[in-house]
């Protein structure tokens, strides 16, 4: 088994970055990780307020005592130290196995004479595959949570029990329960998944617990439990490494792992190349309160602020004092750093009720972003109104979305014209915001010496749905979206090329660049400023320091 | 059924901001706040109906309610008006009396 031709390489999507190195743990091995706890052991390992059923108890009062038991248990979970998340994911849980609804029609069916076991079987099934079968991925995601339930219940009641992890393993299996990740210890270890998703509670927990998690691995027999590599950063899971490739590995995380301490030590700018040039590196923003937590000396200013969810229902789109105040405290917050925000770019995902159009048939290629700002016009109207105002008080840069052709980026910018002229009119003070385009449709990027823009900003999410004809979120076409192919490389070094030639700001701000994979290329193809989400932070200030001008430009694009 | 047309029936409606719908957090909050009612409380997603019991948080999440929707509360029983008055603030407050963020 220790052989090198025993060494399998499986590729995976990386759902939390990442090195991991430990011994290979299956949860498909059920057999083997279930033990028949006896009566003593049983009563040992009971949470408080579990009680065990009584001699000759019938089942519908085994399965009371299955529900508290597991009630018990996940209620034990949440006094364990963790995040709120993990909290809120174990008080669903808890409130689900409490409500006489999802219970109710297994007790009938113990009544009818159905075996404990099928009843329960049958209850939840109804429920898991109306979850499974929703439009909504977050309500999809939360089929994992019942069948969690639905196994701990199952465990309860035939007085088997999980053998725990153990910690600093690999753990491998189709999905990874969220409930067991919460009662293991990761102290190193990782998770590799056949299946799973980037959205599920699991890959959310792993993100903020930083544990490295690969999902959609290459389907392969795994066996044994013999060592493995797991290299969330690079989507892949080596099993049984030769003594070169896991010295080789090791070297690795130990060089991350002081770099990660050398970037938490000092988090903030400047973002500094092994060749001393400075990058830029902005954050991405949604909500006021992720910045409650966050010190604005980690980062170089906003690249982004989304204000979809910041303008929250119809009514806040036309509120122009509203908004003005919501842009005003995000300003506060940068502290004179820069900050760019994003006219409305509802549709395509983000629907907004009465603003947005139903039942398109295909919304990412339909009325989104400036399109729809372009029909609303007293929405945007109000928007760049409330921007301005706040212009005044503190600079800010606007930047418009989902721009085709140049006419839209005019037709803005006559709108900007005319809320400045009525702010005039009104007597409030106001200042003409710097207009970017966001550079994200093809037939844009293209072209995009052809706009009038005071800067440019790559969405290099939707430039790379776009461009590879790939949804953001299909799980098989993972290769086929490699933000790092060819195409997307050339269309991105266009676009820096085309803004220096203008000698107008170029940045990035889509997943790309807080991919730390991601970061030499970006540089090589000339970026010097980022934007991204807070977490990546450190990962991509220690991706930045690791640069060096000659060696990323081995890897230019074709 | 005669006892029942006794007790006054008191419906309500808002718009739900939250974020994301009718998650997890936000359904816990609301089964919760509704069951502390001894009143009859339901749920809908139209003027009228179909209503959905406010108390049961696999019915609520079944709703599978997007934000941005309009809610709907209806209540029947002695302290009926309390009911609906206090689920359109928990509603209209954003779910904000707890800082969790939703999972």
């Amino acid at each position: 088994m220790s052989s090198a031709t025993a060494s399998l390489y499986l590729r995976g999507i990386a759902a939390a970055p990442g090195l991991a190195r430990g011994p290979l743990f299956r949860l498909d091995e059920v057999r083997l990780d279930e033990v028949r706890l006896d009566e003593v052991r049983r009563e040992a390992a009971l949470p408080p307020g579990a009680r065990l059923p009584p001699a000759g108890a019938s089942d519908r009062e085994r399965l009371e005592l299955a529900i508290d038991a597991a009630c018990a248990e996940l209620t034990a979970l949440m006094q364990r130290p963790g995040d709120a998340n993990a909290k809120a994911l174990l008080a669903f849980q808890v409130a689900m196995l409490r409500d006489p609804v999802l219970t109710g029609p297994a007790f009938a069916a113990i009544a009818d004479g159905v075996a404990l076991e099928c009843a329960w079987l049958q209850a939840l099934a109804l429920q898991i595959r109306d979850y499974d079968s929703a439009d909504d991925a977050y309500f999809r995601a939360r089929a994992a949570d019942l069948r969690d339930m639905r196994d701990r219940v199952l465990r309860a009641s035939s007085g088997t029990a999980l053998l725990p992890i153990p910690p600093g393993s690999i753990v491998t299996g189709t999905d990874l329960p969220p409930s067991r990740f919460l009662e293991m210890t990761w102290d190193g270890g990782g998770i590799a998944l056949t299946e799973g998703s980037t959205s599920s509670h699991v890959a959310m927990l792993a993100r903020a617990w930083g544990v490295p998690m690969l999902v959609g691995l290459d389907q392969a027999i795994l066996q044994g439990h013999g060592e493995a590599l797991l290299d969330a950063d690079n989507g892949l899971l080596i099993t049984e490494p030769d003594a070169r490739t896991a010295a080789e590995f090791t070297l690795r995380q130990r060089r991350t792992r002081k770099a990660g301490s050398a970037a938490a030590n000092e988090l903030a700018p400047p973002f500094t190349t092994a060749d001393g040039e400075r990058v830029q590196v902005l954050i991405n923003v949604a909500d006021q309160t992720e910045l409650e937590h966050l010190d604005p000396a980690c980062c170089d200013g906003i690249g982004l602020v989304r204000t979809e969810l910041l303008l929250r229902g119809r009514q806040d789109l036309l509120d122009e004092a509203k908004q003005n105040d919501a842009y005003c405290r995000i300003l506060r917050w940068a502290a004179g750093r820069s900050v760019t925000v994003r006219l409305l770019d509802a549709g395509g995902d983000k629907p907004i009720g009465g603003y947005t159009v139903d039942a398109e048939a295909n919304p990412f290629l339909g009325l989104r972003g400036v399109r729809l700002s372009l029909v609303h016009r007293e929405v945007l109207a109000t928007q760049l109104r409330a921007l301005a105002r706040a212009a005044a008080v503190q600079p800010l840069q606007i930047m418009v979305p989902m721009v085709t052709l140049p006419e839209e980026m005019q037709q803005v910018r006559q709108m900007l014209d005319a809320a400045i002229h009525s702010l005039h009119k009104d007597g409030l003070e106001c200042v003409r915001p710097p207009l970017g385009m966001m550079v994200e449709v093809p037939a844009a990027a293209l072209t995009c010496d052809l706009f009038e823009a005071d800067f440019f900003s790559i969405g290099s999410n939707d430039l790379i749905q776009y461009l590879t004809a790939c949804s953001r979120d299909s799980r098989p076409l993972g290769s086929l979206r490699d933000p790092l192919q060819p195409a997307v490389l050339r269309v991105i070094r266009g676009i820096v090329d085309s803004a220096r030639a203008r000698a107008i700001p170029v940045s990035l701000c889509g997943d790309m660049a807080g991919d730390p994979h991601c970061i030499s290329a970006l540089l090589a193809a000339g970026l010097r400023s980022l934007s991204v989400t807070p977490a990546a932070l450190p990962a991509v200030k220690a991706a930045i320091a690791r640069y060096r001008h000659a060696a990323g430009d081995a890897g230019r694009p074709p | 059924m005669s006892q029942d047309d006794l007790l006054p029936r008191v419906t309500g409606s808002t718009v739900m901001t939250h974020e994301r719908g009718f998650h997890a957090r936000p359904s816990i909050m609301l089964t919760q706040l509704a069951s502390r009612f001894s009143s009859r409380v339901w749920i809908g997603l139209a003027e009228h109906g179909p209503w959905t019991d406010a108390k049961s948080i696999a019915r609520v999440m079944a709703l599978k309610a997007p934000h941005q929707t309009t809610v709907f509360f209806a209540a029947e029983g002695p302290d009926s008006a309390a009911a609906v008055r206090a689920l359109v603030d928990l509603v209209q407050s954003d779910f904000t009396n707890a800082k969790d963020p939703d999972p």
